[in-house]
């Protein structure tokens, strides 16, 4: 099948949202594609269902009434030509002209690999978070979350007040740093409601800094963790265990398309403009700056692409989000302990089973990936590259097509379907 | 005040049936039927999911008949048909 419009937007969280309403609110023919099965992202997961979001409710209601559309479980794989897409859906493929594009594709937890971390039971912060809001049965089992920054406690509260027995939350960051990174939050008020009211959430849980996941140990599911409780050892008999590390962006489609990233983000100008012309960036692309920075920057994007001008107020919103990036990143830099877990036979690629040892004697990611499959499994890194960053230094390298593991068929042009009626523009 | 009625569905997991409140993910209906296990590794250790956001590919299985589904991306629906490589 074949598809095309004046914009593409890569990704429907809020980023993503934001500039499709703006856009299309302007009269472009925008098309969002989005993996999951419905709009909102990894962030307002499950909204547009249940509606208990009030922000969320917004916007997914203005991205209804904008004109825009949505195709759900869209993956792009290629990019064969510039102002062409190929993408699968389902078991079906798809191209899809485009005359700019905005990437919106989220940010992923950082996972850092340690004994025991393969065992089912064990699952990112967010990735349980999420689980329990698709419905994983929570009630009365016992959690143990190890992380940091503020989607730790917004992690814990969820699974507490789904019920779950949340045993200990873990926070990696020194307690100065983390305290300090709390009372920096009253220069942004949002914030500091969305703080007070996890707090409010998590009265009576167990909450510790300087504190992490040392072993997950089990047979064939998680049974126990041991833990380091600042600066003591621990062994909580558990149910789940939640570990993970911050966010770190999805940048592999903007390597596709040859943006340019610099300290681990797309660089862009005021336009959010990348620079490969006509493809913007918005959101968790720019560096990891949550909900907030994802709204500004896409209606930033969306009003750029539209030809309209971008008013100053959004520009210094955009500014003052920064500040608070910059301030979360410090806080939720891994602290060196969370990289020597991992043993010589802890798997640092989970795809292709490569352990730590196997990893001797190579001096980067190349290397690492052409003697010991390192990443190059079914999830080409997405995993295992931020992990390598982090104990090694690795820099990732260039992505190549298809960057999802595809059909065949998804990789040619699809033949010519009846012409659908087209918006003159 | 009155719950809120939650539709439920019936689907299959390794031939067992199993029922499930209506928007329940795949990945999440996986811990009713045993060890929260989705496929096995090279070596025949178990896995689950993992990152709950279809990234890292962990927690895929065979539903419907098509193969390396992600599970976590995947709404249970009436009569689903999952298998795992486990």
């Amino acid at each position: 099948m074949r598809e095309a419009c004046d914009l593409v937007v890569i990704g429907a969280g809020p980023g993503g949202l934001a500039a499709a309403c703006r856009a299309a609110e302007a009269g472009l023919d925008v098309l969002v594609l989005d993996a999951q099965p419905e709009p909102g992202g990894q962030v307002w997961r499950g909204e547009a269902r249940k509606g208990t979001n009030r922000l969320a409710r917004r916007w997914l209601s203005r991205f209804a009434a904008s004109g825009a559309r949505f195709r759900p479980g869209a993956r792009v794989v290629a990019a064969p030509e510039p102002g062409l897409l190929l993408v699968e859906e389902g078991p079906s493929s798809l191209a899809v002209r485009y005359g700019r594009l905005v990437l919106a594709t989220g940010a992923r937890e950082r996972f850092l690999p340690f004994p025991g971390w393969t065992l089912p039971g064990v699952l990112g912060v967010s990735g349980l978070q999420v689980l329990v809001k698709d419905g994983l049965p929570i009630r009365d089992r016992r959690v143990v979350l190890a992380g940091t920054g503020p989607l730790l406690l917004a992690a814990a509260a969820t699974i507490h007040a789904h019920g779950g027995e949340v045993l200990l939350v873990a926070e990696q960051a020194p307690a100065a740093r983390h305290w300090g990174f709390a009372l920096q939050l009253w220069r942004y008020p949002d914030k500091l409601i969305q703080g007070a009211v996890l707090s409010a959430g998590l009265a009576g849980v167990r909450t510790a800094t300087e504190s992490w996941v040392l072993e997950a140990r089990g047979e064939r599911r998680l049974e126990s963790v041991r833990m380091s409780v600042g600066g003591r050892e621990e062994e909580l008999a558990c149910d789940y265990l939640g570990a993970a590390w911050g966010l770190v962006p999805n940048l592999e489609l903007a390597r596709l398309f040859g943006c340019e990233v610099s300290r681990g983000a797309v660089v862009v100008d005021d336009r959010m403009e990348t620079r490969v012309p006509r493809i913007h960036a918005v959101g968790e692309l720019l560096g990891i700056g949550g909900v907030d920075q994802a709204l500004v920057t896409g209606e930033m994007a969306g009003l750029a692409a539209s030809e309209q001008p971008v008013p100053d107020a959004l520009v210094s919103a955009w500014r003052r989000v920064r500040v608070f990036a910059e301030a979360l990143a410090r806080h939720d830099a891994p602290r060196p302990e969370l990289r020597r877990l991992a043993t010589p036979q802890t798997l640092l690629c989970r795809c292709e089973d490569v352990p730590l040892s196997a990893l001797e004697g190579c001096r980067d990611l190349r290397e690492a990936r052409l003697y010991a499959r390192l990443g190059m499994g079914s999830c080409q890194g997405r995993t295992c590259g931020a992990a390598a960053e982090a104990l090694f230094g690795w820099a990732a390298e260039d992505v190549r097509p298809p960057c999802l593991p595809a059909r065949i068929g998804s990789l040619r042009l699809p033949p010519e379907t009846p012409p659908t009626p087209k918006r003159a523009s | 005040m009155p719950e809120p009625r939650v539709k439920a569905l019936t689907l299959r997991i390794n031939g067992r049936a199993f029922t499930v409140p209506a928007g329940t993910s795949v990945a999440a209906a996986l811990a009713l039927a045993g060890d929260f296990v989705s496929r096995s590794d090279l070596g025949g250790r178990p896995r689950g999911p993992l990152c709950g956001m279809g990234v890292c590919f962990e927690c895929r299985a065979t539903v419907d008949g098509v193969p390396e589904v992600l599970t976590c991306l995947t709404p249970c629906r009436e009569d689903l048909e999952v298998v795992t490589d486990a």
